[in-house]
């Protein structure tokens, strides 16, 4: 234990990049998410196309094959990125699939008699959007959104698999050199357990801080 | 016959100007796809990874073999991390809904804990922490076991948001006719919570497909494992992970695709086996 403690700051810098990670996958994933999500509703039929061809891919592609595929096979082709920007590229491109997924679903949670009673006293689709359909979309959108969030954390983990110095391969390099596995494990899971729990909390206070009380 | 949609009431339907501008637009985005799409291939090319040398070893029955081991491995992870995962996830969703506290307490904490946790993590303690204090698993319980321990904790929570989901008159006329909770659980809400969340324990299938990847930690010979090895031999990256990539795609958009049509199933209006019989019981003998 007084190993693993003496050099927490090994781990510690592990959690750095872990947290990094998750926060850039998170949010480039939401807004490309986002501009899926309109991709997929808007009335031309090649975006919408793209939409779904889109989630369909990376909902179902695994996280691992889609890293090696960009750390080890894209250089063949001339496209390298350092380890860090793939990692954080894959995750993005994953987590954006997801977010897709919980916009369409928080816009589709609002009964379509809110858009027509928009439309029938006058509001543009403009104000209607913003008025009355996305304040009650976002709220269905929270819960789903911190678990995209708690996935691409725990997600990012995957990185370690391709080399990136995040806090699972840290852990582990603690593991190896110290030979101290419980207590490095214990405290890696813990910070782990931090920003999920965190992000978890953060949902839950959004959440009723948008409850509308009748 | 399709359900009223949102972007349906949010637009009225559009008129010879706007049929004209979508499809212009349509047009537009449509060559945009293919021209990026030809600066990729033309950007494969020009590193000579279209060239024909580089794919024809995807069709010789030696490379085909060596991944069809592989899919096999994946596969038989895949099953069963399916066939330990679901009777312990509902164990685990019977014990947090249990009246017992310990019970209770117990379920929670284990839920909670493993699903902030990342899957890798736990395989690399099953890996490297067990080993030292005396447990050595066999190669593919490393990797069924971590697998099991996460998914068990996601499938007890799915299950325990179906029986939240369900009308609480359903377990309080199950108590009012004299059925423990126990009995009630088992015979009244269960079943129903389980109909409930079924496409997402389907969809759960897709997780515990990719969840397998990670076999090449432990070196179990799943698909990445073995398409790892090939490529020590022939170098052949992109070709063999784009294989690879387009395997795991065809099982896991199969797997989905049977979640959506299970969903769009049960969502339909239709009073079940169960209830049409007691209708026509109470309606009495048919007239033929």
């Amino acid at each position: 234990m007084e190993i693993v403690l003496s050099h927490l700051g090994i781990l510690f810098s592990g959690f750095g990049a872990t947290l990094e990670l998750s926060v850039i996958g998170f949010v480039a994933g939401g807004v490309l998410g986002t501009l899926l999500a309109v991709c997929r509703v808007v009335p031309v039929a090649p975006l919408r196309v793209f939409g779904s061809v889109y989630v369909e891919v990376f909902r179902n592609i695994p996280l691992v094959a889609l890293l090696t595929l960009v750390v080890f096979g894209l250089p063949d082709a001339g496209v390298t990125y350092s380890l860090f920007d793939s990692a954080a590229l894959c995750l993005t491109l994953v987590a954006a699939a997801y977010v897709c997924e919980a916009v369409r679903g928080g816009i589709n949670a609002v009964p379509v008699g809110q858009a027509e009673a928009a439309r029938a006293i006058g509001l543009s689709l403009g104000q209607s959007l913003r008025a009355v359909i996305l304040p009650q979309a976002l709220r269905c959108m929270v819960q789903p959104l911190v678990n995209v969030f708690i996935g691409v954390a725990l997600s990012s983990s995957l990185a370690a698999a391709v080399g990136v110095g995040e806090l699972t391969d840290h852990t582990e390099q603690l593991n190896l050199r110290y030979a101290q596995a419980i207590p490095a494990f214990l405290v890696a899971g813990l910070l782990y357990l931090a920003i999920t729990l965190s992000g978890a909390a953060a949902g839950a206070r959004l959440e009723r801080r948008l409850t509308v009380r009748r | 016959m399709s359900a009223p949609s949102l972007d349906r009431a949010l637009f009225d339907s559009p008129g010879p100007r706007g049929r004209r501008r979508i499809r212009y637009l349509s047009a537009v985005t449509l060559l945009a796809f293919v021209a990026v799409m030809a600066l990729g291939l033309q950007r494969f090319a020009a590193h000579g990874q279209l060239a024909a040398g580089k794919w024809r070893p995807f069709t010789q029955t030696g490379y085909l073999r060596f991944l069809w081991a592989g899919l096999r491995g994946t596969l038989l992870a895949t099953g069963i991390s399916a066939l330990l995962t679901f009777p312990l996830g509902t164990a685990l969703a019977l014990a947090r809904l249990s009246h017992r506290r310990p019970l209770r307490y117990l379920a929670t904490g284990y839920v909670e804990l493993l699903r902030g946790l990342p899957l890798l993590l736990v395989i690399y303690a099953f890996l490297l922490a067990l080993p030292t204090y005396g447990i050595n698993l066999p190669i593919l319980w490393k990797l069924v076991v971590p697998i099991v321990m996460v998914n068990a904790a996601v499938v007890a929570e799915t299950l325990r948001a179906g029986v939240r989901a369900l009308d609480r008159g359903q377990s309080e006329a199950a108590g009012a006719l004299g059925l423990t909770h126990w009995q009630s659980l088992r015979a009244v809400v269960l079943p129903q919570a389980i109909r409930v969340v079924l496409p997402s324990l389907v969809a759960q299938l897709v997780t515990l497909v990719k969840d397998s990847t990670l076999g090449y930690v432990v070196s179990y010979p799943e698909l990445m494992t073995q398409g790892n090895a090939l490529t020590v031999y022939t170098h052949l990256l992109i070709q063999t992970f784009l294989v690879i990539a387009a395997v795991y795609l065809a099982i896991n958009i199969a797997i989905s695709r049977l979640a959506t049509g299970l969903e769009a199933r049960l969502r339909r209006p239709r009073p079940g086996r169960a209830l049409r019989a007691t209708m026509l019981r109470s309606a009495g003998p048919p007239d033929r």
